[in-house]
């Protein structure tokens, strides 16, 4: 038998358990600060950093900060990160697994971020995982961390996406298929010819939701794509090694053919909750979101304003580019005057209302769409209902104020 | 040791938003996530909360790594969590700060008395003695040390 992808790269079998070294271990500002509480109430002995090259924090979630409370609590890790020798990523820089896709981590890393979607990096053929902020400062004081040798799922890709079915609807579909807690203790490979033709951008939208299963990361193998997409963003040739897929057993498979997939939405309040864009046409909106570590990249903003190009949204909508990247790529593109033109609001590069924290926050009784990763009753606003969709399942509905599929933009709006 | 208290009991696919929503998380009185415990999913738990084993449905902690989830049980003096499944983050979360997690499904009624010792495998209900899926030695280690920054510290930094 052919070991899995996560059982080459933490070098051990399934169900084992192993103590292995951090290559690239990061933190964003939220649970930054709470592992600085964790790593300052430490009492061991030596409190050197163990490889601070190794580690970066990100500013993101409240991104910039939203009160003072915030702000210290912001200062206080942005102090400790420069003191350190920490990667210090501030402001408007963007998220941080799409921070981390730009040419940070390479295939065959084992990379541990204090964020759940921190799985986002297996797109690149890394072993990427998410943990919290007592586990990050034990990284930082000791450099690694104890694994559990996953078992996989097999999630097979067939044919190829047309039209407006994009990544993001093949990833609410995987999601649906394996339910919220499919994936849990396990880990998810995205193989077949779907897998491998799916551009790198794509494949981070999917890995991005692998922990809406309950997965420990979501992974790809690296191939030529994931290359050009690294050398691209200044990774170093010599750095980045290439994985051959091979036939491996998995615990099960969930079979996708893209040629099947169509625009398709996640009801409040739950992810796995999927149905098709069409049988909720009509449903009235009050604000559309665009961005967040699932469908802010470049690709998703291009998606977004081929749609609204020339028209006017007829409800609130906020657009915000994943990373300073993304934005400076939209705005030499002209996509991002295109979304200015058509009336979007911009936020800075970051999380935006994603966690309901600032920038976007539902009222109660109002209903919203959004191209993030979770619905969770509340979480982008009390008493508030989120749908989760695609960029251009979002772009068509700004364009109608209610939730439409862009498969009916034919007749034209506005 | 052995370690009893009432059941608070709650539903499957429970998120870490659910057990402390975002709006709070920003501060450094561990007081407020205790205030706030559960305001999204039931306002009437965060009062019956010292002294409890909560006993959870499938997925508890899914969603956000939020480690204040687990701080604001801790801090409500929850005993212990029990479920027939975690979500893996919330899970390593509970163990490194010291809050004991069971891995079985139970039958049990709310307000219940709920017992376990601290370093056997298995919780005990009015309606049985279930036996749950053992914990890796080096869970167990920090477990008993208390979590992460007790083991440690104790380990010399490794």
């Amino acid at each position: 038998m052919t070991n899995t992808l996560s059982e080459r790269i933490l070098g051990a079998n399934e169900g084992t358990y192993v103590d292995r070294v951090v290559d690239r271990g990061f933190a964003h500002d939220g649970t930054g600060a709470q592992a600085l509480v964790a790593f300052e109430n430490f009492t061991i002995s030596d409190k050197t950093l163990q490889n601070p090259a190794h580690l970066s924090i990100i500013y993101d979630h409240i991104s910039p900060a939203n009160n003072s409370v915030t702000a210290d609590l912001q200062g206080r890790l942005r102090k400790f990160s420069k003191t350190n020798g920490i990667p210090f990523y501030d402001v408007g820089c963007g998220i941080c697994h799409q921070i981390m896709s730009e040419g940070v981590c390479l295939p065959n890393e084992i990379v541990v971020g204090a964020d759940s979607h921190s799985c986002t990096l297996g797109a690149l053929g890394a072993f990427a995982t998410g943990v919290g902020a007592t586990d990050m400062a034990g990284i930082w004081a000791t450099g690694g961390t104890w694994f559990r040798v996953p078992e996989s799922i097999g999630v097979v890709l067939s044919g190829k996406l047309s039209g407006f079915a994009e990544p993001k609807d093949v990833a609410l579909a995987y999601v649906k298929a394996l339910g919220m807690d499919g994936g849990t203790y396990k880990a998810l490979e995205f193989i077949g010819e779907g897998a491998s033709s799916m551009p790198v951008e794509g494949r981070l939208t999917l890995s991005n939701m692998a922990v809406e299963t309950g997965a420990k990361t979501g992974l790809f193998y690296a191939d030529e794509l994931t290359k050009e997409h690294l050398l691209q963003y200044g990774a170093e040739e010599k750095a980045i090694s290439l994985q051959k897929p091979a036939d491996c057993t998995y615990e099960s498979e969930v079979y996708l053919d893209l040629d099947d997939i169509e625009p398709l939405l996640a009801l409040p309040h739950r992810v796995d909750n999927a149905c098709l864009v069409t049988e909720y046409s009509g449903t009235p909106i009050d604000q559309v979101f665009v961005g967040t570590c699932t469908n802010g990249r470049f690709e998703d903003l291009r998606r977004f304003a081929d749609i609204v190009r020339g028209k006017k949204v007829a409800v609130r909508t906020i657009v915000v580019p994943a990373s300073k990247d993304v934005y400076a790529k939209a705005v030499s593109s002209g996509v991002m005057a295109e979304i200015i033109a058509a009336g979007c609001v911009v936020c800075p590069p970051g999380c935006g209302p994603c966690l309901g924290a600032h920038m976007g926050v539902l009222g109660e009784g109002e209903v919203g769409l959004s191209t993030a990763n979770r619905n969770f009753k509340n979480r982008m606003g009390v008493g508030a209902e989120y749908y989760l969709c695609s960029p251009s399942t979002a772009a068509a509905s700004s364009l109608f104020g209610e939730i439409r599929s862009p498969n009916e933009l034919k007749g034209g709006v506005n | 040791m052995l370690v009893s208290g009432h059941a608070v009991v709650i539903g499957d696919d429970v998120d870490t938003d659910m057990i402390i929503a975002g709006r709070y998380l920003r501060t450094t009185d561990r007081s407020v996530w205790v205030e706030h415990a559960f305001e999204d999913y039931d306002r009437r738990i965060a009062g019956r909360l010292n002294g409890s084993v909560l006993v959870a449905g499938k997925n508890i902690g899914c969603g956000s790594s939020r480690e204040q989830a687990v701080v604001a049980l801790k801090e409500s003096g929850v005993r212990a969590v029990v479920a027939p499944s975690f979500a893996r983050i919330f899970f390593r979360n509970c163990v490194n700060l010291g809050l004991y997690v069971f891995e079985a499904e139970v039958i049990c009624k709310d307000g219940d008395t709920v017992s376990f010792d601290t370093v056997e495998s298995y919780v005990t209900t009015p309606a049985g003695v279930y036996e749950a899926k053992p914990l890796s030695p080096r869970m167990r280690e920090i477990l008993s040390a208390g979590g992460l920054n007790a083991y440690l510290s104790r380990e010399g930094g490794q």
